[in-house]
């Protein structure tokens, strides 16, 4: 028999485990992000992973040479010589003491060497790189952002008061931020532009459905969030110097109280009624598929889905500009979009059709699809189940599909038409159809020739104007 | 007098039978005693290898695109569920093999298949059966069809089919086709005629 101790002392091991496993998983969850460093200069934009030693943060000072010009190093197990272009650097191993161009100066922290790499602490960059580069560098050093000359990129921003409203966003060279949506906010992060904050770094306008902005700068990077109180979309033009943000929906001091639950993106109920005249701006949605992290299919070694169908996106979207229909683009830049996210901004302008993009390397051709819902959804009042929203719009989908289909036939593209479980096309209250774009042979490159993407594009676009009065009626 | 020989061979006797008596008492006391080896109370699966009979699995082809009828004959075990199961790994099984006209990622399985009443099939797909899925509305909508279709066509009452993947709702197979609703076996025909095409 075991004594009330033994037993007492085994309870209290095992507790003593169940907390360590506690306080390890918090600790592992919590794990911060690794800390970088951006630097900008004129001739690359790059970043670079950083090292903690003794509380410091630590950075390879070749890898930030290299990309700026020929860089040798050699060194012992002591000394460590670095050669940058024409000028000669010595350090030694766990002293502060360095030499540049025959002069000494200190480190503000001891110059470490661990496995033959030379690290200096970031805090050192702003006196240690000049040295080295001839020039003055900038240093945001609470953000770790370093500007190696004058590379600085500004940006204003300007309130149009339109309706729909927008934000104007006017940079001063391209930029090509990652660009990600949520209820409420557009979120826009700058790794790689020496993007420099403006005035203020809350921006506030006197507008209801675009309010603020946030300028913040943090581990090497920009993030600008737009804050809106109806789904935003961001558009690019002026060969990327000019953002342009623009809320899905006209002003609410415009709209009537009724409006509220036509504007809400939360999924599950979709309005059954109809929308305000006034929101029906957009003749067309295009929405190219995937985006961002997600990236669809591989299409081959470096050809990926979501980079296809925003080519084609962008020329579907010219050719029915061209013939006269306004469209709106769900995605304009590689960002990543949730497939609610994507129905609920189509379903919030009310277009006469929707298209989503797809690309595929194998098939023939171009394929067709309408959603797979029930021929009668469930009804709630004066609700449409979200899954079966598109239910109330099949015919109008076919429409659209056997008017594109016989285009296509016209140019003599082969094409397919099928009803397929693909998403968001069973939540869309609009006509919808789904073009997936696969070579007419075995050759992928297809995919990318523009002059293949145009003919299909024109095909599409002729094929939803010839059926445009039937999409409006229905609309 | 009794013989010498005699004696002993009596008391040789005895001498046996109170061994014997011994170690009877012995192995009572040890089998009393020792636990009972611990009994496997889980049921047995049905025999794989039951009698063959014919079946139609709807085979994917990636060219043209379609899904078609083919006759195969597969030892099939009495119930229900356990036939559904059968059914969908030969099916899967001719994908896996090298010269598949609708190649699936390695690995991939079908773990179990559940009927639930009324008319609901459930089919829990291994992780490597979508992780290792090629992307593309078409080449998913091939396998879903596949699938929905030798199983509505073999297995009668079946209206409806859910497909999970280690056990869990996913919302796509890679990227396409919808996981998070139910497939509607009428629908899913009326597809499987579309790619017959014109």
């Amino acid at each position: 028999m075991r004594s009330p101790n033994a037993t007492g002392r085994r309870a209290a091991v095992g507790i003593g485990f169940m907390v360590l496993a506690a306080t390890l998983s918090l600790i592992l969850s919590a794990a911060p992000e690794e800390k970088r460093i951006a630097i900008y200069s004129n001739v690359a934009n790059y970043t670079l992973n950083l090292v903690s030693r003794n509380g410091q943060d630590y950075v390879g000072l070749l890898e930030i040479l290299e990309p700026l010009g020929t860089v040798y190093a050699k060194g012992d197990s002591s000394k460590w010589k670095l050669r940058y272009k024409d000028v000669d650097g010595e350090f030694s191993a766990g002293k502060t003491r360095a030499k540049v161009r025959g002069q000494s100066f200190d480190l503000p922290a001891n110059f470490l060497l661990e496995n033959g790499r030379g690290l200096v602490p970031i805090s050192s960059l702003v006196t240690l790189l000049p040295r080295f580069l001839g020039g003055p560098v900038t240093f945001h050093q609470e953000a770790r952002r370093l500007f190696v000359g004058d590379v600085a990129v500004h940006f204003t921003a300007q309130m149009v008061r339109t309706a729909p409203p927008s934000l104007v966003l006017n940079f001063t060279s391209p930029v090509n931020p990652s660009i990600a949506t949520e209820p409420g906010k557009l979120r826009m992060v700058f790794t790689h532009e020496p993007l420099v904050p403006p005035g203020t770094q809350n921006l506030t306008f006197d507008n209801r459905i675009i309010p603020s902005a946030s300028y913040q700068e943090n581990n090497g990077a920009v993030e600008l969030l737009i804050n809106g109180s109806a789904p935003l979309f961001a558009k690019f033009s002026n060969d990327g110097r000019t953002i342009t943000v623009i809320a899905a929906v006209e002003a609410a001091n415009t709209a009537p109280s009724s409006e509220t639950g036509t504007t809400s993106s939360a999924p599950g109920i979709t309005p059954a009624t109809s929308v305000p005249p006034q929101l029906r701006k957009y003749f067309a949605v295009v929405d190219a598929g995937h985006g961002g992290d997600e990236r669809g299919a591989a299409l081959g070694e470096q050809l990926v889905e979501k980079d296809v169908t925003l080519a084609f996106a962008r020329r579907l979207r010219q050719e029915l500009e061209s013939r006269g229909l306004s469209v709106l683009m769900v995605r304009d830049t590689d960002s990543s979009i949730a497939l609610d996210q994507r129905a609920s901004l189509a379903n919030v302008t009310h277009p006469a059709i929707y298209v989503c993009i797809h690309a595929a390397s194998q098939g023939n051709g171009v394929r067709l699809y309408t959603a797979m819902v029930p021929n009668v959804g469930e009804s709630h009042g004066p609700f449409l189940a979200w899954d079966n929203a598109q239910s109330a719009f099949r015919i109008a989908s076919e429409t659209a599909e056997n008017s594109i289909t016989s285009e296509l036939q016209r140019k003599q593209i082969p094409v397919h038409g099928l009803m397929a479980p693909l998403r968001p096309l069973n939540n869309i209250i609009a006509a919808a159809v789904g073009v997936e774009l696969s070579p007419r042979g075995s050759d992928t490159s297809e995919l990318t020739s523009a002059q293949y993407q145009q003919q299909v594009a024109s095909s599409v676009a002729a094929g939803i104007v010839l059926v445009r009065d039937k999409l409006e009626a229905i609309r | 007098m009794i013989p010498r020989h005699l004696i002993i061979g009596v008391a040789l006797m005895l001498a046996a039978a109170l061994g014997m008596s011994l170690y009877v008492w012995h192995m009572r006391s040890t089998a009393t005693y020792s636990t009972p080896a611990a009994v496997d109370a889980r049921p047995v699966p049905a025999p794989v290898s039951g009698p063959s009979e014919q079946v139609t699995l709807w085979v994917a082809y990636d060219v043209p695109g379609n899904v078609r009828p083919q006759g195969a004959r597969i030892p099939l075990p009495s119930g229900r569920q356990e036939r559904a199961q059968e059914l969908l790994r030969a099916l899967i099984g001719l994908y896996l093999k090298k010269d598949s006209s609708h190649p699936l990622g390695a690995g991939s399985e079908i773990r179990e298949v559940y009927l639930v009443d009324p008319g609901l099939a459930v089919i829990d797909t291994n992780a490597a059966f979508a992780d290792g899925h090629r992307s593309g509305v078409l080449v998913e909508e091939l396998t879903v069809a596949s699938v929905v279709q030798t199983l509505a066509s073999n297995i009668p009452g079946i209206n409806r089919v859910r497909i999970l993947v280690d056990g869990k709702t996913r919302d796509s197979l890679a990227g396409h086709a919808d996981l998070s609703v139910s497939y509607d076996v009428g629908q899913v025909n009326q597809v499987v005629q579309q790619m017959q095409g014109p």
